[in-house]
């Protein structure tokens, strides 16, 4: 029978899959034995959600962009005549045999899928379908036959560095876990994914919840600890919702609680939301956050792996990392490190956003190229733009220029160009950008998220982000740029952690790159993007204005003259470029230059 | 909505951490954090009411005044904002007449922005209480708003008639 697969993430909901679910729900209902309705998470072609998915005897055909209406045509032709809509209407189809087709394969062709290998393929709320792909295998072979000496080993062999952006190798760090007597340890899921134009974790945990579990259970045992927490965030309630699911799940079929799988050991988890707080994605914060307190990190040492959570050992991992560990314990060490550079192992999961055609997540080896993650996965810039920037890390990051598009991205390199690798997040950048309006906007960002403990961090960035907003206000100063980096090296040395020292990272990145289009602002007073508003002036396309007078009502200044049903003009003397114009106008005639 | 907040301060045991979940469940009952909240939770777990605020007002997500009957939550996080979020919160901002985190008069609409929802390919990006509203420019998001608020006052119109 033919399994008729609608793709449930928050991506596709928000694009309206749950529409879609219905109707087909309706169709399946009204034909007994057509086929059987099921969900998935998000297989990463956010771009072209809602996705169904025609599942026969080992082949799979996905259409993109789906309508209720285009369901129900996919229903009857596909699903009950057996006739595939034609290859221009399918985005991806892998037959039985393994060759692959459709118009977007190409997305698909470049990943090697590790962390994501579930994802959009199982039904993220069945337990069964997560062991039928070889879900829990691990964790037996963890528990049954290995020692937990014998795990960490195998972690250290497989090279798995922290996919939370610092990079450090997860097995060093469980050893130090382990290496710590106490009567009680914890494991901690990191899931509060903060970095704006970041939704890697979240669809990991609405895709696959049961790898994030079995990578922390398998964790518990080889540091020592019975208890796990797992900290996600607020805005994720889906995510929420499937991870309580699974947990359920997994009490029910003796995979937590006690005397797992009659080993003899005990582990049981806590999911923990959290209440909006940036900070919170760093360690030390995050653990006075579960404790019930305001966030803000402390001074280390002790490290967590002495004293963490209430005071004790403490191991904590993004979920990223821990949706590794169980296929790195099923296939071995040497598969997973057969994958990637010499010193940055395995694969990684990049959010890929902004002004990219094909937004979505991608996992590619360590050492893939920015271009070839731009160009070849993420098919170039939308409408035709030219290729900038991609901005990697979020606040905490920085801009890469296009020129530097041969980079690979490991940690070494990334680290190279002044930005960080950080938990995924690439925003692709083109020529309407404007770079100093955009690290004004990280500023702003990191300024209000500084949670006020460091003296250099809560005033420094406010002062950095008062003369980035002069700068594209007009009002920048000769010497502003030596202000700029002076800060910004001072921040980064007095700040105690992640955020602070990494906080001036958007500025500097654009200093280093962009000198010139700071250069504009402070000395033409131009912006080079036509970004700034106060730098540029309004115009009305003549070709768009339909000659409505919607501009000319809504202006408060009387600045814009002419008469109905011909083209209005703005007076750039009166202008006071309040912007109204702009967002009064229905046919996107008003621009800025 | 259901009285979670009540079971889950019965239920307290003495862990400290169970501060923020029980602020959660207060938010979620009030849809916002009331006084009275506070002095509950701090008679029953004996934490003062000056830490609680503290705590309330460390975390974005907590608010001490109740929000609109529609709660617009304007993206504006990396991908949003190079997409022009900026552009359709001032749109949202001019439409209705208020500013970020005000509420319009009728108590219908309370305006937020949020860090980053999560669906960068449909930027920019609003939600409007659980309903998510992509691809949107000042003219689709004014119509959107419109419609709302028509539809809005239709109910409100069937509501009271059917009252009498």
């Amino acid at each position: 029978m033919k399994k008729v697969v609608v793709g449930m993430g928050t991506c596709g909901m928000s694009a309206g899959a749950q529409a879609v679910y219905d109707k087909l729900q309706d169709l399946a209902a009204g034909t007994p034995g057509a086929c059987e309705l099921t969900i998935s998470g998000c297989i990463g072609m956010c771009y072209a959600e809602p996705m169904v998915e025609i599942r026969e005897d080992g082949s799979r055909v996905f259409y993109g962009n789906v309508t209720p209406q285009r369901a129900e045509e996919i229903f009857r032709s596909h699903v009950q005549d057996d006739e595939p809509l034609t290859e221009d209407e399918i985005v991806y189809l892998e037959k039985a045999d393994g060759t692959v087709g459709g118009t977007e394969a190409a997305f698909l062709a470049q990943q090697q899928r590790i962390v994501l290998r579930n994802c959009g393929t199982i039904n993220p709320e069945s337990i069964e379908d997560y062991e039928n792909a070889g879900g829990y295998r691990g964790l037996r072979k963890a528990l049954l036959e290995m020692t937990p000496e014998g795990i960490i080993q195998e972690m250290k062999d497989s090279g798995l560095r922290g996919r939370g952006g610092a990079g450090f190798p997860t097995g060093l760090k469980w050893s130090f876990t382990a290496g710590h007597e106490a009567d009680r340890k914890y494991v901690v899921c990191n899931a509060d994914e903060g970095d704006p134009g970041a939704f890697m974790d979240r669809s990991v945990l609405e895709g696959d919840p049961h790898a994030v579990l079995e990578g922390m259970i398998i964790c518990g045992r080889a540091v020592g600890s019975d208890f796990g927490y797992i900290y996600c965030r607020a805005e994720y309630p889906l995510a929420v919702r499937r991870l309580n699911m699974a947990i359920d799940a997994a009490r029910e079929k003796g995979y937590l609680g006690e005397n797992i799988l009659e080993s003899g050991f005990n582990f049981d988890v806590k999911i923990r939301q959290g209440a909006g707080a940036f900070v919170c994605g760093e360690e030390t914060a995050l653990f006075a956050s579960i404790e019930g307190k305001r966030g803000m990190p402390r001074i280390r040492p002790p490290f967590p792996a002495e004293k963490g959570l209430w005071q004790k050992p403490t191991n904590n991992n993004n979920v990223e990392t821990f949706a590794n560990v169980a296929w790195i314990i099923d296939r071995g060490a040497a598969a997973y490190a057969s994958f990637g550079t010499e010193k940055s192992k395995g694969t990684k999961v990049f959010a890929l956003a902004g002004k990219t055609a094909h937004g979505g997540l991608v996992e590619v080896p360590m050492g893939t190229t920015i271009n070839d993650l731009v160009f070849k996965i993420g098919g170039g810039i939308k409408k035709g733009g030219t290729f900038k920037a991609v901005q990697m890390g979020g606040p905490s990051g920085g801009c890469i220029p296009a020129a530097l598009g041969d980079t690979p991205v490991d940690f070494e390199n990334i680290p190279a160009t002044g930005a960080i690798m950080g938990s995924g997040g690439m925003v692709v950048l083109d020529e309407s950008t404007c770079m100093v309006e955009m690290a004004r906007f990280f500023l702003e960002f990191t300024q209000s998220e500084s949670c006020g403990k460091c003296t250099f961090c809560r005033i420094g960035t406010l002062r950095m982000f008062e003369i980035l907003e002069r700068i594209v206000n007009g009002e920048g100063q000769p010497d502003d740029i030596d202000k700029l980096s002076s800060l910004g090296g001072q921040i980064k040395e007095a700040s105690l952690c992640g955020l602070g020292q990494t906080a001036p990272n958007p500025v500097l990145t654009t200093l280093r790159y962009y000198l010139d289009e700071y250069r504009a602002h402070i000395e033409d007073k131009s912006c080079p993007a036509g970004v700034c508003t106060a730098l540029v002036d309004f115009h009305i396309d003549p070709e768009k204005c339909t000659g409505c007078g919607l501009c000319a009502k809504n202006c408060p200044v009387q600045a814009i003259s002419g008469e109905p049903k011909k083209v209005y003009v703005i007076d750039n003397s009166i202008c006071t470029k309040c912007n109204r114009c702009v967002t009064s106008c229905s046919f996107d005639a008003v621009y800025k230059r | 909505m259901s009285d979670n907040f009540s079971f889950q301060l019965w239920r307290y045991e003495g862990e400290p951490g169970e501060l923020i979940p029980l602020l959660q469940s207060a938010q979620n009952h009030f849809g916002y954090i009331p006084r009275r909240a506070i002095r509950y939770i701090s008679g029953v777990t004996g934490i003062p009411e000056s830490d609680i605020y503290g705590v309330i007002t460390f975390y974005s997500q907590f608010r001490l005044r109740p929000t609109g009957k529609l709660h617009i939550r304007a993206c504006d996080g990396t991908a949003c904002h190079v997409s022009g979020s900026r552009l359709i919160i001032e749109t949202i901002e001019d439409e209705l007449g208020i500013s970020v985190g005000d509420t319009t008069e009728d108590g219908l609409f309370t305006l937020h922005t949020v860090a980053c929802i999560g669906c960068c390919s449909l930027a920019p990006v609003i939600m409007i209480n659980d309903e998510t509203h992509g691809n949107l420019n000042p003219a689709s998001l004014r119509k959107l708003l419109r419609k709302i608020r028509r539809r809005e006052e239709r109910t409100e119109v069937t509501a009271s008639s059917h009252g009498r």
